[in-house]
């Protein structure tokens, strides 16, 4: 079956895709390298001009420096919100359990343009969008109930007689969080933590309607820049891009040597 | 004292309410104070028009004009085909990657590269490549398959390939996990028993597949629905590609008319809700028991 007609297919499809998937990103590298592009097959000729332009104008060092300390603060908030939740849904069978898993649900699954303009209403309205504080609180609001789902499975699956035997030596409960329980835990905080920040880089939306002046990360400052293109070169636009693609690609492979492909989209584990 | 009855703490410790219960505070804190609030604000807020005229006359201006209205339509008429595109791709190519092969990870790992690109690179990258003078239509020229350039971005074309690019991984790798969900043996079971590759795909695998499927079709479905940045970048965001998001977004930040904007997010929230309850309830009508598999 495997070298059937439709198997042919299936791969050419997939070939299909990826070539034009290449080209898609090829010319965009390419170009961002170009100094000038106008109809032909290959620009004029290459420069690497255009990232220095990119660097200078469009202020990259500082929407970097923002983008990482939002990704950062999210991170570490929504793991210290989320992994006591996640525990607690873990080992707890208690009335309304349920109702507090679908409450948990529900910001992972609406779409965050849903959600994010009566957010950025309310965020607005106590003042608090419009700055670095706005962006952070935006998007621990779908990081926070994704990491509770992909810990609670994973805290389900340590042994509960490890706690019990602990306290059965005399520990007492921040002896069993600390020296039982943390150590057991890193690994999946780590890769809870590492598919957090690839999420909140990559955010758009969250981001776009809570952002101002000062505090726009990296892929909503690239909208922009892409918006206005009439001010300036592509070229800057495409060498933003492409460090933007290059950023998120070293995040991606870092993540990937933690999680499976899998779980980068659901809290499921391949089976092996 | 001697009580007759454990004592309240006892008994409610039984029913599973104990102290552990005190860490779910701050994340249900969190989601109510951040989420389920929001939320409830802006409903609230969309039965309070601005311009006053009874709690649903933003509802009522919605539908009235058909600037806003059509939006609906326009947006379906992108994320349907968009998600059916996704899942019914992801189906064949998953199918073909269940078992272990040499350069699985890689071949995974490639196409779930779209992840990173992000909407804006892939506008980016679409305007180029399959724009009038980029090298998809050149490619085609040379070829002779047309004489002059086929117009692919900034329509509805543009804004349906951005969908799917950005779409497909989610797809593809929630199909490939329910796939890989599913007990091979039952397959050779059917092998055995004489049915050929077509009859075990249909009758073993497609039935255990179907709610996965419609699973999936839902989550690419409400991200394609929700569609922002590339109905702007790539599409004609005032004609062919105005989808609901832009009005939504429009109402609301460019003319500060929160309760119109608010309104709109809750008829997008409750057109969504109305699709994902139709597929739902073609899920629940088949077969839903043990898929045999470890996972």
């Amino acid at each position: 079956m495997r070298n059937s007609v439709g198997g042919w297919l299936v791969w050419g499809a997939v070939a299909f895709f990826l070539v034009n998937l290449f080209g898609l990103v090829a010319s965009v590298v390419v170009n961002s390298f170009a100094t000038q592009w106008f109809g032909t097959w290959w620009p004029a000729g290459l420069t690497s001009s255009w990232y220095s332009t990119a660097w200078r104008e469009l202020d990259l060092l500082g929407v970097l420096a923002v983008t990482l300390q939002v990704a950062v603060a999210v991170v570490v908030l929504s793991v210290l919100i989320g992994v006591p939740t996640a525990y607690a849904l873990a080992r707890g069978n208690f009335p309304g359990k349920k109702l507090v898993t679908v409450l948990f649900l529900l910001p992972i699954l609406m779409p965050p343009m849903t959600y994010g303009i009566p957010l950025a209403t309310v965020l607005y309205k106590f003042d608090l969008a419009g700055g670095m504080a706005g962006v952070i609180i935006a998007n621990l609001v779908p990081s926070v109930p994704f990491v509770v789902l992909t810990m609670t499975p994973f805290i389900e699956q340590i042994d509960q007689k490890i706690e019990a035997a602990a306290r059965m030596c005399g520990a007492n409960t921040a002896a069993v969080f600390g020296r039982v329980l943390a150590p057991l835990l890193v690994p999946g905080i780590l890769a809870a933590s590492i598919l957090v920040l690839v999420r909140t880089v990559g955010m758009f939306e969250l981001t776009f309607l809570t952002a101002g002046p000062g505090s726009q990360t990296l892929v909503v400052s690239l909208y922009e820049a892409m918006f206005s293109a009439g001010i300036r070169a592509q070229q800057a636009v495409d060498a933003m891009a492409v460090i933007y693609t290059g950023s998120m690609l070293v995040l991606l492979v870092i993540a990937l040597r933690f999680v499976n492909p899998t779980q980068l989209v659901t809290r499921m584990k391949e089976p092996t | 004292m001697i009580a007759d009855r454990p004592s309240l703490r006892h008994r409610l410790a039984e029913r599973g309410v104990d102290r552990t219960l005190l860490l779910l505070v701050p994340g249900v804190v969190f989601v109510l104070a951040l989420f389920a609030y929001p939320v409830l604000y802006g409903l609230q807020l969309s039965f309070q028009p601005a311009e006053g005229g009874g709690p649903f006359a933003n509802y009522r201006k919605f539908f009235a004009d058909p600037y806003l209205a059509d939006t609906i339509l326009i947006t379906l008429r992108l994320a349907i085909p968009a998600a059916l595109v996704n899942v019914l791709a992801s189906v064949p190519i998953a199918y073909r990657m269940r078992g272990r092969f040499r350069g699985k990870r890689l071949l995974t790992t490639i196409l779930v590269v779209p992840i990173t690109l992000g909407t804006v690179l892939t506008a980016e990258g679409l305007i180029q490549y399959l724009g009038p003078v980029g090298w998809f239509n050149k490619i085609i020229i040379a070829v002779g398959l047309t004489d002059e350039p086929i117009r692919l971005v900034h329509n509805y074309w543009g804004v349906l390939f951005s969908l799917i690019i950005t779409g497909f991984p989610f797809a593809f790798l929630l199909t490939l996990s329910y796939l890989s969900g599913i007990d091979p043996t039952l397959e050779q079971a059917a092998a055995t028993l004489g049915a050929d590759w077509r009859g075990r795909f249909r009758h073993i695998t497609l039935p255990l597949l179907a709610p996965g499927l419609a699973i999936t079709f839902c989550l690419t479905f409400v991200l394609a629905f929700s569609v922002f940045p590339s109905a702007y970048l790539v599409g004609l965001p005032q004609g062919e590609t105005r989808v609901i998001s832009i009005a939504a977004y429009e109402a609301a930040f460019r003319d500060a008319d929160y309760p119109l904007g608010s309104a709109i997010a809750m008829i997008m929230a409750a057109v969504m809700l109305v699709v994902i309850g139709l597929v739902l309830a073609w899920r629940s009508r088949l077969y839903r028991g043990a898929t045999g598999g470890k996972g």
